[in-house]
């Protein structure tokens, strides 16, 4: 009986600690986030008076984020990103999708020893194409373009494979009933195929649209004008020179706005996005 | 003959490979030739003659030795520890089933937030300012301890916060692998193990740990592979001068000398890159290795 009491207690404090660890995990986690937050609420003068931070403010204040809209040209870094976002996004969807159908469902010599060197492309570090591509957009004059920013970071070899197969489980069947009733490829494969893998290339476009967010170095390369900057950039040169001087409540309202998006995005489609990650396993 | 059904498969294929042929294919022969073209010239695209100078170059370059040196001190931190703690907080989720799902949610949320953003807030909870200590230093102190400026300090001091971050950064994936590996252990296996009365250490490291280890060891490789190719979380960090602050990474070498003003040098960086491409090769192969002989398939 006591035995049994023994155990019992033991397993609750087993828990207990298990419950304790993750808490403190979570917090580690979530630290930096509301540090952000609370830092970019605090007026200049408020922040440099504290020589020990406070962790909360009672007169929070927004001028921070009406700087970091006025002194630098943060809405100008936040469309460019928008737009290389959205259009690199498109440009890869109609690419992957087209490959991965001709992978999938078409049949023609080559196919086979074409997929294969496509997964060999999978293995190629980013940073052995990098320099040459650095040195063929300079010489095509695409530099400080959105054309030069763009074009490189289309096309993602892991993303075709993760359609392919997801194409090939579609049941053939479908596709001779379709070609009875004479509808095209492209029409089948947008009337059939694309409806039924909507949750495989939903997923595909929130991993492009995290990675184009996020993305630092192509774009630090390419773009010497600050009219290209995308949002890693500003943030860099928001650093380096930012408001004049060490601002750094406007600089974490700045990265406030910069990082909502991307929060945004990933408490609607949370689970979309852990499984396609989990599934590919990739690190963006 | 090419027949129209051969034109057709081709024809959906050809966005694809022109975009990976210019972009990937060439480049991936060009960046050898690269490295062996000496004293290139950006703005004439010429070169002397073909050779090894551009690697011997790079090899007595302090700046690529210190690069090599942090990279690799990194590496060797950064990945065990990570996997170890990923480790035990996935173990930790796998125990328990209230709250389960939240903190899982909760702990990938920096997966898909910007490097630079959150790398700024690190920054300033480690920065020593002339008017406060910062947070951290603050902690420290309670602690008795002495307040260190991690961002423009010591050496080592710099390297920890370095560390700090990338684990934190790297963290979201390492969990997510781990929880899902432990959740497709057969339940049978523990049934069986709880009949016969077997401890809880006991069952982890029979059963649990020879089952999850091909995915411990594949996060021990993406892990060693990801570590090399540092460079966005330093520069959040420490800058974009990297050399000045001694904390550059071999990615960020390749660029910083793909970059300098001028036209910079894509030889020095071609070069650089292969050593990187082939230190990272060799170390996979190693892993690999080493993994036949103790993961259980």
């Amino acid at each position: 009986m006591s035995n049994k009491n023994n155990g019992r207690t033991a397993n609750a404090l087993f828990k207990t600690g298990v419950y304790f660890g993750l808490i403190v995990w979570a917090l580690i986690v979530l630290f930096p986030f509301y540090w952000m937050l609370l830092t970019s609420v605090k007026s200049y003068g408020a922040y440099n008076a504290e020589s020990v931070p406070a962790f909360f403010t009672l007169t929070p204040t927004f001028e921070n984020y009406v700087y970091a809209f006025t002194e630098v040209p943060l809405a100008k870094y936040f469309l460019n990103t928008l737009i290389y976002t959205l259009v690199t996004t498109f440009l890869m969807v109609v690419v992957t999708v087209l490959a991965a159908f001709a992978f999938a469902r078409l049949n023609f010599r080559g196919k086979n020893l074409m997929f294969t060197l496509f997964l060999a492309l999978m293995m190629i570090p980013y940073e052995l194409v990098i320099i040459t591509n650095f040195v063929t957009i300079k010489k095509l004059g695409m530099d400080n373009t959105f054309s030069g920013l763009i074009l490189p970071s289309v096309t993602s070899v892991f993303y075709i494979y993760l359609l392919r197969e997801n194409f090939a489980q579609i049941p053939d069947q479908l596709y001779y009933a379709a070609k009875v009733d004479g509808t095209t490829d492209l029409k089948y494969l947008r009337r059939v195929m694309m409806p039924i893998s909507k949750p495989t290339i939903v997923t595909i476009v929130i991993l492009k649209i995290i990675e184009c967010w996020n993305s630092y170095v192509w774009p630090r390369l390419i773009t010497s004008d600050q009219n290209f900057y995308l949002v890693s950039n500003g943030i860099q040169k928001i650093r380096e020179e930012g408001f004049g001087r060490e601002n750094i409540p406007a600089m974490m309202a700045a990265v406030v706005v910069v990082s909502v998006p991307l929060i945004v995005l990933f408490l609607v489609f949370h689970k979309r996005i852990m499984e396609g990650v989990s599934r590919g396993g990739i690190k963006g | 003959m090419m027949e129209k059904r051969d034109l057709k498969g081709w024809l959906y294929l050809l966005p694809a490979m022109l975009f990976l042929g210019v972009f990937m294919v060439y480049p991936l022969v060009d960046v050898f030739i690269y490295s062996f073209e000496e004293e290139f010239n950006f703005a004439s695209q010429s070169f002397k003659g073909y050779g090894l100078n551009n690697y011997s170059f790079v090899l007595r370059d302090p700046f690529f030795m210190q690069a090599v040196k942090n990279t690799f001190i990194l590496v060797i931190i950064t990945v065990p520890l990570s996997t170890a703690i990923a480790l035990l907080i996935s173990l930790g989720l796998s125990s328990i089933k209230p709250l389960k799902r939240l903190f899982q949610t909760l702990y990938f949320l920096p997966y898909v937030t910007n490097t630079l953003a959150v790398g700024l807030v690190f920054m300033i909870l480690f920065k020593k300012t002339p008017v406060s200590d910062g947070l951290v230093n603050v902690l420290i102190k309670w602690f008795g301890g002495e307040a260190v400026d991690f961002i423009d300090g010591p050496y080592w001091a710099k390297m920890l916060v370095m560390c700090v971050y990338t684990i934190w950064v790297v963290m979201p994936f390492k969990i997510l692998i781990l929880t899902s590996a432990l959740a497709s252990v057969n339940e049978d296996y523990y049934k069986a193990a709880k009949m016969d009365g077997t401890s809880k250490l006991r069952t982890f490291r029979k059963i649990t740990l020879p089952m999850i280890s091909p995915m411990i060891f594949y996060l021990v490789i993406t892990g060693f592979i990801g570590a090399f190719k540092a460079y966005s979380d330093a520069v959040a960090l420490f800058g974009t001068n990297l050399n000045a602050a001694e904390m550059n990474t071999i990615v960020g070498y390749v660029y910083d000398v793909l970059y300098t003003d001028g036209g910079g040098y894509p030889s020095y960086a071609s070069a650089a890159a292969i050593i990187l491409f082939v230190i990272v090769l060799t170390i996979t192969v190693i892993n690999l290795l080493v993994s036949r002989k103790h993961v259980h398939y």
